[in-house]
């Protein structure tokens, strides 16, 4: 019998599943245990804001593996278990239902939760937040007949709540304290283009107002009391102002956090033997391509990095390390616009267009001392594509052949002298 | 049941019962098929789910549309002729027997 503890992997989402999966891949062959606090076995989250909402995509595709899976590679899936505590010394996680696990190597994929809206009636009903399948059939449930909504937060989850429910009938507002949409992700230009598409497509946008309070009557929320006194009336609200990392397990055993844990390229924590991924992973992207030089770390909330953290930290354990050198990417789908960025942009970057803004199709490119680092993509997978593989490269592309929509931009990222890797 | 074969990287067939109306890729990942990967989970934005459609079942699918089109241009494998997003295919009756290679890479 095989006496080697096992690895432990708690969180069963994206990263948690792919780092299971990848060390299977790699020939890993000692035992795995995934721990999820849900009851659903892993399943997709982009579509619980988009398809999921609009009924374009059903509750049964969502699983990300097949029923089998876990049992055919010898992972044992345990649900509904939450982890209590870690005990670095003796190498135990304690499980919240009293069971002891030792393990050979420790996997935090405990992921980020909502955050939340410190207002007052914040816990009346018709409040839902969207993080969770759960969540997201809650809020399903409740948009039966052409509600009005008001979705708190103008980030990718509340623009694409947003444009999903507007599009099934709903009457939206969104509303947001900062000015600029998606002002942590995305340039001043770009925010300005989801402005007015939301608008033209009839969402209505409060910008530049926070929430004093949420009103209601017996119980349910019926307006959103702006800072300046005003009421939006609303059935529903859907809250979607950030996360907060799922750290507390790290912290309590000692574990080095600041904005969720801290990790290197391979995942590795300050604690040996335990690793972090996924979205509670604040990782070193020092010299990663598309990532600017003044971000030494960062907290990447998206399935790429998921996959790819995950991807590298399997390759850790299965010992044959890979560092995380990703470009990281992530997507968006609002309304008819397919929303694709890569790269991370900076301020100082110079952004220049390829396409016409308002044809709904084009690129904008992010140079950084003239070399592509990031591009924000409208409805054009093909260009997105390609500039992923230049900001890889590090590619010099003069401004003017980059904004001609007739140059091949793929014959360009074959044939331009790159930039030495530092 | 319309059955799909998916022949993998190291040459072997895997064949599998689909359901009509979901799409090819989402066949492979329910079986747990290897080497279609679908980061995105099937919204045609990552070209991660590339296959190559055996010639006599090219005709019978509905062709790409324009976005499918460009993101095959950007697959981490060549793109042929018969280069298609399995996330694009929606399995029908008529697919009975379709037969997709999987390639080298999708990353």
């Amino acid at each position: 019998m095989d006496k080697k503890p096992p690895l432990v992997v708690v969180g069963a989402s994206y990263a948690g599943t792919q780092l299971a999966a990848a060390a299977r891949e790699l020939g890993y062959d000692s035992p795995i245990v995934l721990l999820g606090d849900e009851s659903h076995p892993p399943y997709q989250r982009p579509p619980l804001s988009k398809g999921l909402l609009t009924g374009k995509t059903a509750a049964e595709s969502l699983p990300l593996r097949g029923p089998d899976f876990f049992q055919e590679q010898g992972i044992d899936l345990r649900l509904g278990t939450r982890a209590a505590s870690i005990d670095l010394a003796a190498k135990k996680v304690q499980l919240e239902d009293g069971t002891q696990l030792d393990y050979a190597t420790l996997v935090l994929a405990t992921g980020a939760r909502c955050r939340p809206l410190m207002v007052s009636g914040s816990d009346l009903a018709g409040v839902y937040q969207l993080r969770t399948l759960d969540d997201a059939l809650a809020v399903l449930q409740a948009v039966t007949s052409r509600p009005k909504v008001c979705a708190i937060g103008g980030g990718f989850i509340g623009l694409e709540v947003a444009a999903a429910l507007a599009a099934t009938g709903a009457e939206v507002t969104v509303v947001q304290s900062n000015r600029r949409l998606l002002a942590r992700s995305v340039s001043e230009g770009m925010s300005e283009y989801i402005a007015q598409a939301h608008l033209k497509r009839g969402v209505k946008l409060e910008l530049g107002h926070g929430v004093r309070s949420l009103r209601g009557l017996d119980g349910r929320v019926q307006a959103v009391e702006l800072d300046d006194g005003r009421l939006i009336e609303c059935d529903i609200v859907v809250l979607g102002i950030g996360v907060v990392p799922n750290d507390e397990l790290a912290r309590q055993a000692g574990i080095s956090c600041d904005n969720g844990i801290l990790v290197d390229h391979l995942g590795r924590t300050s604690a040996p033997s335990v690793l972090a991924v996924g979205d509670v992973a604040n990782m070193r992207l020092s010299s990663v391509p598309g990532v600017p030089d003044s971000l030494q770390r960062v907290r990447l909330e998206s399935i790429q990095a998921a996959n790819d953290g995950a991807r590298a930290a399997a390759s850790l354990i299965a010992g044959q390390p890979q560092p995380y050198s990703a470009v990281p990417w992530f997507w968006s789908e609002q309304f008819d616009l397919k929303i694709q960025l890569a790269g991370l942009p900076a301020t100082g970057d110079e952004m220049v267009a390829r396409g016409e803004l308002s044809s709904d199709r084009f690129t904008l490119f992010y140079l950084r001392d003239g070399v592509v680092a990031a591009a924000h993509s409208v409805n054009r997978p093909a260009e997105h594509m390609q500039a992923r593989k230049l900001i890889a490269q590090r590619v010099s592309i003069p401004v003017a052949d980059l904004t001609d929509p007739s140059t091949d931009l793929k014959a360009l990222a074959a044939s331009q002298t790159t930039k030495a890797t530092p | 049941m319309p059955t799909i074969h998916y022949i993998l990287k190291d040459g072997t067939t895997r064949s599998v019962d689909a359901k009509v109306g979901a799409s090819v890729m989402e066949t492979a990942i329910h079986h747990n098929v290897r080497g279609i990967d679908a980061e995105c989970g099937g919204s045609c934005s990552c070209a991660t789910c590339h296959v190559y459609v055996e010639e006599a079942f090219v005709g019978k699918l509905v062709p790409p549309d324009e976005m499918e089109d460009e993101l095959l241009d950007g697959t981490a494998s060549e793109r042929k002729s018969n280069s298609r997003l399995s996330c694009q295919i929606a399995v029908t009756a008529e697919l009975e027997g379709l037969t997709v290679r999987v390639p080298e890479t999708q990353v």
